[in-house]
């Protein structure tokens, strides 16, 4: 079936439906990973938003059930060159064409996404909208478009109760803002005892909890809308625990220590962004998806040092929190799609658990 | 950390002749990273063999040494010179074993030179079958369970421990030369034997065969400060068990899913990290398709063929960011040249699949085994990019030029579905082929993966391409179906062909529905950042990049030569790259096609814009019509490029210098006859015929014997002397399982003393550089002759009697440019044998030796400018006061079932030179150069020829008597020399009593062989297996007298003075 992608400004694509035939309408990013599409649809941080895949041929190894990185796909929209008929890898389940139609989500095939990425690179993230139908009103659409925002999208993909994953080690207790799976596997491999909350779990719930350490995950949207989480963010701050956040959860802390964001023009989405660890002299390759950073100006430097930088453009990865046991990171460490050069952080947090207690004992 | 200050000087290290598993891309590379060097104010020392390289050229190197690569030469230099530094990892497995050797000798810590990049421990490390496991073990990397053995009996004892069956792998050797599976314990033996033989150390890996896994490999860098990254990762869609050079190879990889891409891509950066290696790294893993289990197959501590496919695949200049990180620079350091902004610390992303296809030469080699393994035989390779799959395997397959422009063969599609389904367990180089073939047949690809363990996925999208030849077969498309057609990389031709219509109409019909291609960049990044490279590859998508901007410069397309394949070798790219440089000097703007990843011409910063994209009509017009170029190059590109002249002509493109006529006339026989007639040059008496009776009265009516050979022919392809009817009647069975357009010509054969010449004219001057002479007579193809220049032997009177034919069959011919003649003098009469109005294969040793810059005066003569005005003269150039000797290099011990006589049909693949005050030093440098190791007193030859050359045996057999030589012969030849007062031992033949001719080979003490081959192909069969032994056990077997004199005129004079090294830039 025929289908049309709409962007924001005035241009459309004209491709092929793939999965759901309902009209979609997000803000349209593009990710330049050549593998881990399912990881990538299923990162609650891309809720609300339609994912141009750079890489044109999609859908090889098919889809399987451990590689999903939460409960559903959370992209609105999936945007290929190409699909493969089927997947083959010894670990396909289904094809990806019938995992979107199983979670309703739409996408269009056979548009001319190096074209389009360049569209969003130029001239920023835009909405967009795909269609199926035969008639329509393009200024219609236009002002639908237009109107869309990412909005409530925290809400929308925590979890709605307390979930337990244990181990003997350490209690952590993590937020979960839109957390990927993996974030709990790293911890876990770990030995960490987790205990995932939901977003807006006040932060006396878990000072009270007797935890001995706090991870702040991802999440989708923009940092500056989440206010009250925000404030929450502060009091842990206030506390004396060591907390690791990454991407989503690492603004929030900036945020809650008078930092501020800012959205980016096109963001940094995909599996190969060179970042300095300024602590280790070193470039690490990095998994990103983020359409906010951190303002490199308004960082108090009596509050935080930067730790990592983008050696790209420059831009603020990482920051720790000066007399405090708080390190934050934009990047995704826990990879997943992406390389996994910078799982060390995982044990830092480990070590920075470690010698808190000690000192505390 | 910033550039080492205290580097000022380094010696490179070259890979030199080009042989199987050993190719243009080290001139790539090494061009690229002297450049980059050069870049940063060292002074660069240059040693190599090949004068055929780019790198070996004065403006790319400082100092250039093109001399035989062995430890004494390199010891001369480094004596001479006095580097700070040695880069090793630039000149391939030759240049990394030398390097290693200079260390172990303490030669690098006497001169205190540096190494450059990565430690001798490291090499070590990777490079050493036991460093290498325990390495691997201490990090954790799973190896094939294998053992290193140096000896049969213990390869045996071992693979009885893990069952068969088992690949052989020697140690240090290229391309896997003289490995195998061994299946038994009868083949093992074999295997193994040959493998001790040929292995420097004499040492070889024993393994467990995972053939069948997934071959995935990973090119990755590392820089001094520990900073790594991958640069590409490639998926071979041949499983395991067929060499990596000879595999069709995707980037990136399409069957791995995050999980298993991530834990490769892992292994592979801890690998460099626990190597240490400072630079680039190819890892290549066995990846269990059934599970996470893997294993590390091999790991190379240097650039490689995959490191520069990998660097086109990409866009990421391996070489040149490697040569910075050895002087110090760290990747964050590095600019990404690409995009300006970014540095070279980030891991290049691709929106575009990439694909290679290797080049076999079993055309040429029509009796070969066409069976690949572990030993690689490709010569070349082709890459093609597109926005699918479907696309680049399509356009690959037409980059090939084996007259195959689509997954079609009709041999296969003679063959019945049985056979067909047989057809997919043999693994040669049409398996690609018989897998479509199959597919069209029915065979689903689940079956055909059970019986290739071809990964599904690459199966299904061959489909997709055979779905779309049935829909074609229904009639002419419509407008989304020829869009998809085009979309899936299907020419117009191709698609013409399926629906029963006509390249023109299916062209027509695609311009009415305005189905076109655009063009993509290939920019390193996914179009995340901006880039400026303008280097594109098409698709039929809505944008095109490639946007034609007004530059006020005039714009000059430049054909490229395709594959390597032998008879049109890296010498096409060399001139086909200064020809560019030359076009840009006089204020040019350039373009290049091309669709070779191994050479210079493809790096995307040598002409102004580069289309990746097959060498056919259809595509090249594509790029016309995009750019509009005010003139084409089409002279230096090899055959490849001649053949497009006429197609470019009808597209309205001048063809700058010799027009497509002057090509014709050349080609055809008549025409050529009628020059040749008006000039006043003689030839050998010759027949044009089309069919085998006329080709038996022909050869009767010139009288035996004549040369045989297709006419448009490079390389001598299917060339043959006849010497009776009976041979007529074979040639032409051969030369008829082609389809033959072209008719066949017979010439009577004369046995002379033959001479080349390369030449440019202006239209009313020429100059000739230099004259040079072949040291085997005429019948021997000039690219596998020994040619010295100065020439030694030749008359003035006939040196100008050449000049006088070169020029006046310019003249005739229209040719503006480049013209290359063969003569013959024969009883004092100079013959013409060919002439062809392009540029040869000996333009840049000759532009080298004899410092005309050859290809920028063919180029400025092409664009209207007059010798006259050029300032070298016209006429014969003067002749130098020093000599070069150009020595072919073969790679038969790659290619089992090749017969190595030489004849009028070229074999070699790649060639040195020796430069030197006198001939036979010159002569000795060369021969040592092409690793021919010449008998020394007490050393043993077995000299066995046909009757007709028993009379000149007799004094090669003096002479070596006299050398101290002892010698054995066959029955004939030892009655006929013993007679003649020769010491000499009676040596059984093969298949006589013990111990014969084939014990003595295979006992190893043998130093050379002199075998004369008998007329008839069926007569020698004895002589046949002589040679083919000879090879495989690396005994040096002469199968021309003329040869054997050469090696005794450098044996005895030539060792009588010390060989100095010779920088060519300070003659």
């Amino acid at each position: 079936m025929k289908a049309i992608l709409i962007l924001e400004n005035g241009q459309t694509f004209v491709g092929e439906s793939i999965g759901s035939t309902r009209d979609c309408v997000c803000e349209m990013v593009f990710n330049t990973s050549m593998v881990g599409y399912q990881e990538i649809l299923t990162d609650p941080s891309y809720a609300g938003q339609g994912v141009v895949m750079t890489y044109p041929l999609i859908g090889n190894y098919g889809v399987n059930h451990e590689d999903s990185e939460s409960r559903r796909p959370w992209a609105e929209a999936l945007i290929v060159r190409h699909l493969a008929p089927r997947g083959s890898n010894f670990r396909c389940e289904d094809t990806l064409e019938h995992y979107l139609v199983e979670h309703d989500i739409t996408g269009i095939q056979n548009v001319d996404t190096r074209a389009i990425t360049r569209i969003l690179r130029k001239q920023g993230v835009m909405n967009g909208m795909i269609t199926c139908a035969e008639h329509f009103h393009v200024g219609e659409c236009l002002e639908k478009i237009r109107r869309y925002r990412v909005s409530g999208t925290v809400e929308r993909v925590t979890i709605p109760e307390v979930e337990h994953y244990p181990g003997p080690g350490y209690k952590l207790a993590m937020y979960d803002y839109g957390q990927k799976t993996n974030m709990i596997k790293r911890l876990n491999d770990r030995g960490l005892d987790i205990t995932l909350y939901p977003a807006h779990t006040p932060a006396q719930v878990i000072l009270d909890g007797g935890f001995d350490a706090v991870m702040l995950s991802n999440g989708p949207g923009d940092p500056a809308d989440c206010g009250d989480i925000i404030a929450e963010v502060k009091k842990l701050y206030d506390s004396d625990l060591p907390i690791f956040a990454i991407c989503l959860g690492h603004q929030l802390m900036a945020l809650a220590t008078g930092a501020q964001t800012r959205k980016m023009h096109f963001g940094h989405r995909g599996a190969n962004h060179p970042v300095r660890d300024l602590a280790k002299g070193r470039c690490f390759i990095t998994s990103q998806n983020h359409g906010y950073v951190v303002m490199r100006e308004s960082i108090d430097p009596n509050v935080a040092e930067i730790s990592h930088v983008n050696v790209n453009d420059g831009s603020i990865e990482g920051l720790r929190y000066k007399n405090k046991n708080i390190f934050t990171v934009q990047f995704h460490p826990e990879a997943s799609p992406g390389p996994v050069d910078t799982d060390y952080l995982f044990d830092e947090f480990l070590d920075m658990i470690e010698r808190h207690k000690k000192g505390a004992c | 950390m910033p550039k080492d200050a205290n580097i000022k000087k380094v010696l490179v290290i070259g890979s030199g002749p080009i042989i199987i598993g050993q190719a243009a891309e080290f001139d790539y590379a090494g061009t690229q990273a002297c450049r980059a060097l050069k870049e940063e104010g060292v002074e660069v020392v240059l040693v190599n063999s090949n004068p055929a390289t780019i790198m070996t050229d004065k403006d790319i190197a400082d100092h250039v040494y093109i001399e035989p690569l062995n430890v004494y030469t390199l010891q001369e230099v480094i004596e001479k010179e006095r580097p700070d530094a040695v880069l090793p990892t630039l000149g391939g497995q030759v240049g990394l074993n030398l390097a290693m050797n200079l260390y172990e000798d303490g030669t690098l810590d006497k001169y205190n030179v540096m190494l450059l990049g990565t430690s001798a421990e490291s090499i070590h490390k990777a490079e050493d079958r036991q460093g290498f496991k325990d390495t691997m073990e201490s990090i954790h990397q799973p190896c094939v369970t294998s053992e290193v053995v140096h000896d049969v009996e213990s390869a045996i004892e071992f693979t009885n421990s893990i069952g068969y069956p088992v690949i052989v792998r020697p140690a240090y050797t290229l391309g896997g030369t003289g490995g195998g599976i061994a299946y038994d314990e009868y083949m093992l033996r074999e295997i193994c034997d040959r493998g001790l033989n040929l292995s420097r150390v004499h040492e070889v890996l024993i393994e467990r065969c995972i053939a069948g896994w997934k071959e995935i490999e990973f090119e990755v860098m590392r820089d001094s400060a520990g900073n790594v990254i991958t640069i590409c990762g490639m998926e071979n869609l041949d499983p395991v068990g067929v060499h990596t050079g000879d595999s069709i190879v995707v980037a990136p990889t399409q069957t791995l899913a995050n999980k298993e891409y991530q834990m490769l891509r892992t292994a592979a950066l801890d690998i460099i990290s626990a190597l240490e290696i400072e630079g680039g790294c190819n890892c290549q893993f066995a990846l269990n398709p059934e599970s996470y289990e893997y294993a590390v197959i091999e790991v190379n501590p240097r650039v490689s063929r995959s490191s520069a496919l990998a660097s086109k695949a990409t866009g990421y200049p391996i070489a040149k960011v490697a040569a910075k990180i050895a002087l110090g620079y760290t990747l964050d350091e590095i600019p990404n040249a690409v995009t300006g902004k970014t540095t070279a610390c980030f891991e290049p992303t691709l929106d575009y699949c990439v694909l290679k296809i290797p080049r076999l030469p079993f055309d040429k080699f029509t009796t070969a085994s066409r069976k690949l393994g572990t030993q690689m035989k490709a010569t070349g390779e082709v890459m093609a990019i597109g926005n699918s799959f479907a696309s680049a395997l399509m356009k690959a397959v037409r980059s090939l030029e084996q007259n195959v422009y689509s997954l079609r063969m009709p041999k296969l599609a003679e063959m019945s579905t049985e056979r067909i389904r047989e057809q997919l367990s043999v693994v040669d180089d049409e398996r690609i082929f018989a897998c479509a073939e199959a597919l069209r047949r029915g065979i689903t690809p689940e079956e055909i993966n059970r019986i290739t363990k071809i990964d599904i996925w690459f199966l299904d999208q061959v489909d997709i391409i055979i779905q779309m030849e049935n829909e074609l077969k229904q009639g002419v498309p419509n407008s989304a179906r020829l869009r998809y057609a085009k979309e899936l990389g299907f020419g117009d031709s191709l698609i013409a062909e399926l629906c029963g219509s006509t390249r023109k109409e299916i062209r027509d019909l695609r311009k009415r529905y305005g189905i076109h291609p655009t063009y993509k960049m290939v920019d390193t990044c996914a179009a995340e950042f901006d880039a400026e490279t303008p280097y594109y590859y098409s698709t039929y998508d809505v944008e095109n990049e490639a946007i034609v901007d007004f530059t006020g410069k005039k714009k000059v397309l430049v054909l490229g030569s395709g594959p390597i394949r032998i008879g049109q070798g890296i010498e096409f790219d060399y001139c086909s790259v200064h020809s560019v440089w030359a076009l840009k000097r006089q204020g040019f703007e350039t373009i290049i096609i091309n669709n070779n990843p191994e050479t210079v011409s493809t790096d995307f910063d040598i002409a102004d814009k580069l289309y990746f994209e097959p060498l056919t009509a259809e595509d090249v017009e594509h790029v016309v019509e995009l750019e509009h170029p005010w003139g084409a190059v089409v002279q230096f590109g090899g055959q490849t490029a001649i053949k497009l002249a006429q197609a470019l002509a009808d597209m309205g493109v001048p063809i700058l210098g010799t027009s497509a006529d002057g090509v014709d006339a050349a080609e055809d026989r008549e025409r050529f006859d009628e020059i040749l007639r008006k000039c006043e040059i003689p030839r050998a008496a010759g027949r044009t015929v089309y069919t085998t009776e006329q080709a038996l009265a022909a050869a009767n009516e010139v009288g035996y014997p004549v040369l045989v050979r297709p006419s448009y022919v490079l390389g001598g392809q299917g060339m043959e002397i006849a010497y009776r009817d009976e041979n007529i009647v074979d040639f032409m069975k051969i030369i008829n399982m082609t389809v033959q357009e072209h008719p066949i010509l017979i010439d009577k054969y004369l046995m002379g003393r033959e001479v080349e010449v390369d030449g440019v004219f202006d239209g009313e001057d020429i100059l000739i550089p230099g004259i040079m002479e072949h040291v085997e007579r005429a019948g021997i193809h000039s690219g596998d002759s020994i040619a010295v220049y100065p020439p030694l032997h030749i008359d003035d009177k006939h040196k100008q009697t050449i000049l006088r034919h070169t020029k006046n069959l310019a003249k005739h011919l229209g040719v503006i440019g480049l013209i290359n003649v063969q003569f013959i003098i024969y009883n004092d009469t100079v013959y013409i044998i060919e002439a062809n109005p392009r540029s040869s294969r000996t333009i840049p040793y000759i532009s080298k030796v004899t410092n005309v810059p050859i290809i920028d005066l063919a180029t400025k003569v092409m664009l209207g400018q007059k010798l006259k005005d050029l300032g070298y003269g016209t006429g014969i150039y003067p002749e130098a006061d020093y000599f070069a000797v150009k020595m072919p290099v073969f790679s038969f011990e790659k290619l089992t079932d090749v017969d190595i006589n030489l004849g009028p049909e070229m074999k070699s693949t790649g060639e040195c030179l020796g430069v030197a005050e006198t001939f036979p030093q010159a002569l000795l440098k060369a021969f040592k150069g092409a690793n021919m190791k010449v008998p020394k007193k007490g050393g043993r030859v077995i000299i066995t020829v046909k009757d007709e050359d028993k009379g000149e045996a007799l004094s090669v057999a003096r002479e070596l008597e006299d050398l101290g030589i002892e010698l054995y012969a066959t029955r004939g030849t030892y009655e006929f020399l013993t007679k003649a007062g020769v010491t000499v031992k009676m040596v059984n033949k093969m298949g006589q009593a013990h111990p014969n001719m084939q014990d003595m080979i295979q006992s190893g003490t043998i130093d050379m062989i002199l075998n004369t081959p008998r007329r008839s192909k069926r007569e020698d069969g004895d002589g046949w297996k002589i040679r083919r032994m000879a090879v495989e056990h690396s005994v040096l077997c002469l199968t021309s007298i003329d040869t054997a004199h050469a090696i005794l005129t450098a044996r005895e004079r030539g060792r009588s003075e010390k060989l100095v090294p010779v920088d060519i830039t300070a003659i």
